[in-house]
C-alpha cells in the first residue's frame, strides 16, 4: 500500500536536495535571475513607444509566462541530467522509492522555483517601464488559477522531457530545447496564434501554452472574471490529466528501456 | 525438495550489450555512409551464465580483470540493469519482479564515489538517508559515527565534497551504503585507486562489519591480497564466466605447487585465467 504521509517525507528528500543546490550555485542562480530580466526587457522595449502600454504589457507578459512554463518544463529534465554526470542517478535509482514519489518532489520544486523567480522579475518589472506598464486592471485570481491549471500540463510535458537525459546525458539536454522552441513556436507566445501558417495552426490548438497565454493575457489587460476564462482553463485541466499519467508512463518506459540497454552507468 | 534460502542467489544470470563495432580499417567514404545508416553491432558478454549463493554472515569475493564483468554483475544484483536470462533472489525475494522489497534490504558502494560535488557530505548523506525513510537527525548521527570508525573526522563533514580527497569521498560513500543497516551489502571494488592509509581504514571497516556476521556482503576487487584477507569465499571471473569458484584454499590448491615460495591468489589467477591483474594496484 502506498503510505501517502511516508512518500510526502520521501519526495521533500528532492526538494530540500535541489534548494540545497541551488544555495550552492547561488552566483549562477543571480546571473540567470539577470538574463531573465534583461530576456524580459529586450522584449517589451520592443513595443515601447510604437505601441500603447497595453502592447507593452502584451509581450512582457509573453517573456514571463514563457520564462515560467519553461522553468516547468526544464526542471525536471535539469535534475535527472544533473544527476547523470554526478553519477548519482544510480543511487536514486537504487533507493526504495515510487518512481512518481521521486518525480513528484522534483516537479514540486519546478512549481517553487518558477514562482520564486517569475514572481520577482515580474516585480522588477515596474522599475524599468514606469508607466509603460500598468497593472491597474489586473486580475490576479485570475491569473493565480491560470498558473496553477496549468502547471499541470506543463509537469507532463516536463516529465516527457526528463527521458531524453535519462537516455542520453550528452544530447538529452538539447532534445528538451528542440521541444520548447517547437512550442514557443506554436503557442503564440509573442503574437497572436492566427498569424501562423495555416497548417501550423492545428498544433497551436493542442499546445497547452496557447491557453495558459489567452487566460493570463485576459486576466493582466482586460481585469477577465474567472467565469469568462471557465472555457478555456476546463481544457487545460483536461490537457494537464491527460499529459501527467501518460508522462509518467512514458519515464517509466524509458527507465526500464535504460536498465534493459545499460544506459545509466556513467563509469566503472 | 525444499531449497534452502539463502541470502543472496544467482542462477544462471547472462548479461549481453551492444555495441558498436570499431572498423577494422580506414573506411571508404561510401563505407560510413553505410554505417550512419546501418551501424555494425557487436555483443559483449558481459555476464555470461553466473550462478553463486551466499549465506548472512559470508563476505563473497569476485576476482577479476578489467572488464571482466564484476560491476555488471554487481549492477544486476543491485536492480540497475535488467537481466536477459536467469534469476536474482535475494533473501527468497525476485529482484525484478520484487524489486521494491529488494532495494529496502541493500545498499552498494562503487569504485567512482558519485555524489552532489559542491554539496557537503552531511548534505549528500541526509539526502541518501531520507530516500530510506531516515529522518535527518538520525541520519546526521548514524553517519558521524560510521565516519569516526572509518577514521574521517566528523568535523569536516559540512566542507564541500569537492574539496575532499578521494579516499575521504569513499569513505563517505561507505557511510551512505551503511546509513541505511544493509542486509544485503555490495562493495564494487571500494579500495580501487586509495591511498595505502583510506585502503588499510577501509579494509579495517570491512573486517569489523564481517565480524557482526549479520549480513551478506559481496566485494569486488582486483586486489588479491584483498580478496585473500577479507573473503570467506572467492570467485575468479573471466570474460563474464566464473572460472573457478571456493574458499582461498581451495582456490590455492588449484595451481600447481611451486618448489621454493607457497603459492598466491595471483598465481592460481595467472595459472587459471593466463592473465596478469592490473599491475600497480595489488
Ligand atoms: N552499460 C554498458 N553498456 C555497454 N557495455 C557495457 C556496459 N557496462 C559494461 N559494459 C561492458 O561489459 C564488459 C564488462 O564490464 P564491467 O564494467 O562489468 O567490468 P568490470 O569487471 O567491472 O571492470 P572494471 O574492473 O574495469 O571495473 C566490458 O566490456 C564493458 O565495456
Ligand atoms: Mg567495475
Amino acid at each position: 500500500m502506498l503510505n501517502i504521509r511516508r512518500e510526502t517525507i520521501i519526495s521533500y528528500a528532492f526538494i530540500e536536495r535541489n534548494f540545497n543546490l541551488l544555495k550552492r550555485y547561488l552566483n549562477w542562480e543571480i546571473l540567470f535571475f539577470s538574463y531573465s530580466i534583461v530576456n524580459a526587457l529586450t522584449i517589451g522595449l520592443i513595443m515601447v513607444g510604437r505601441g500603447s502600454s497595453q502592447d507593452v504589457l502584451y509581450l512582457v507578459i509573453g517573456a514571463l509566462i514563457w520564462g515560467f512554463l519553461s522553468i516547468m518544463m526544464r526542471e525536471v529534465s535539469d535534475a535527472i541530467t544533473w544527476e547523470r554526470w554526478e553519477g548519482t542517478i544510480e543511487y536514486t535509482f537504487m533507493a526504495p522509492i515510487y518512481r512518481i514519489t521521486h518525480l513528484v518532489g522534483s516537479c514540486f520544486f519546478a512549481i517553487l522555483y518558477g514562482l520564486l523567480r517569475t514572481g520577482l522579475v515580474l516585480a522588477i518589472m515596474p522599475l524599468f517601464f514606469g508607466e509603460h506598464i500598468d497593472l491597474g486592471s489586473a486580475n490576479w485570481f485570475t491569473m493565480g488559477v491560470t498558473v496553477c491549471v496549468s502547471s499541470l500540463s506543463f509537469i507532463g510535458i516536463g516529465l516527457m522531457a526528463a527521458i531524453f537525459p535519462l537516455l542520453s546525458p550528452e544530447k538529452g539536454q538539447a532534445a528538451t530545447g528542440i521541444l520548447q522552441s517547437v512550442l514557443l513556436l506554436i503557442s503564440g507566445i509573442y503574437y497572436d496564434i492566427t498569424v501562423l501558417p495555416d497548417w501550423l495552426q492545428p498544433l497551436s490548438h493542442i499546445s497547452p501554452a496557447t491557453y495558459t497565454l489567452r487566460s493570463i493575457r485576459a486576466a493582466m489587460l482586460e481585469n477577465a472574471s474567472i467565469e469568462s476564462q471557465a472555457g478555456n482553463l476546463l481544457l487545460l485541466l483536461v490537457i494537464g490529466i491527460v499529459l501527467i499519467p501518460f508522462g509518467f508512463w512514458i519515464f517509466h518506459l524509458a527507465e526500464n528501456y535504460a536498465k534493459r540497454v545499460g544506459r545509466l552507468k556513467r563509469s566503472g | 525438495m525444499e531449497t534452502p534460502i539463502y541470502g543472496l542467489t544467482v542462477r544462471d544470470v547472462t548479461k549481453h550489450f551492444k555495441r558498436s563495432k570499431k572498423p577494422e580499417h580506414k573506411l571508404r567514404f561510401f563505407e560510413k555512409i553505410k554505417r550512419i545508416l546501418k551501424p555494425e553491432k557487436e555483443i559483449i558478454r558481459a555476464v555470461d551464465g553466473i550462478s553463486l549463493d551466499v549465506n548472512i554472515g559470508e563476505i563473497y569475493g569476485i576476482l577479476g580483470a578489467n572488464g571482466s564483468g564484476k560491476s555488471t554483475l554487481i549492477r544486476l544484483i543491485s536492480t540497475l540493469l535488467l537481466p536477459d536470462s536467469g534469476t536474482i533472489h535475494v533473501f527468497g525475494d525476485d529482484v525484478v519482479s520484487n524489486s521494491m522489497k529488494v532495494r529496502r534490504v541493500m545498499n552498494r558502494v562503487s569504485v567512482e564515489a558519485s555524489f552532489f560535488k559542491r554539496l557537503s557530505s552531511a548534505e549528500n548523506l541526509i539526502y541518501a538517508a531520507r530516500l530510506y525513510g531516515i529522518s535527518s537527525s538520525e541520519a546526521h548521527k548514524k553517519a558521524e559515527s560510521i565516519l569516526e570508525r572509518l577514521g574521517f573526522e566528523a568535523k569536516r563533514m559540512d566542507e564541500e565534497m569537492e574539496a575532499l580527497s578521494r579516499g575521504m569521498q569513499q569513505k563517505v560513500a561507505i557511510a551512505r551504503a551503511l546509513l541505511t543497516t544493509p542486509m544485503l551489502l555490495l562493495l564494487d571494488e571500494p579500495t580501487t585507486g586509495l591511498d595505502p592509509k583510506s585502503k588499510r581504514d577501509v579494509q579495517a571497516f570491512i573486517e569489523e562489519i564481517r565480524n557482526d556476521r549479520n549480513a551478506v556482503i559481496v566485494l569486488t576487487t582486483h586486489d588479491m591480497v584483498e580478496a585473500e584477507r577479507l573473503c570467506d569465499r572467492v570467485a575468479i571471473i573471466d570474460n563474464g564466466k566464473f572460472i573457478a569458484d571456493g574458499t582461498v584454499k581451495e582456490l590455492l590448491a588449484m595451481a600447481p605447487p611451486k618448489e621454493k615460495t607457497t603459492t598466491t591468489l595471483e598465481d592460481v589467477f595467472i595459472y587459471l585465467t593466463g592473465k596478469e591483474l592490473e599491475e600497480g594496484d595489488a
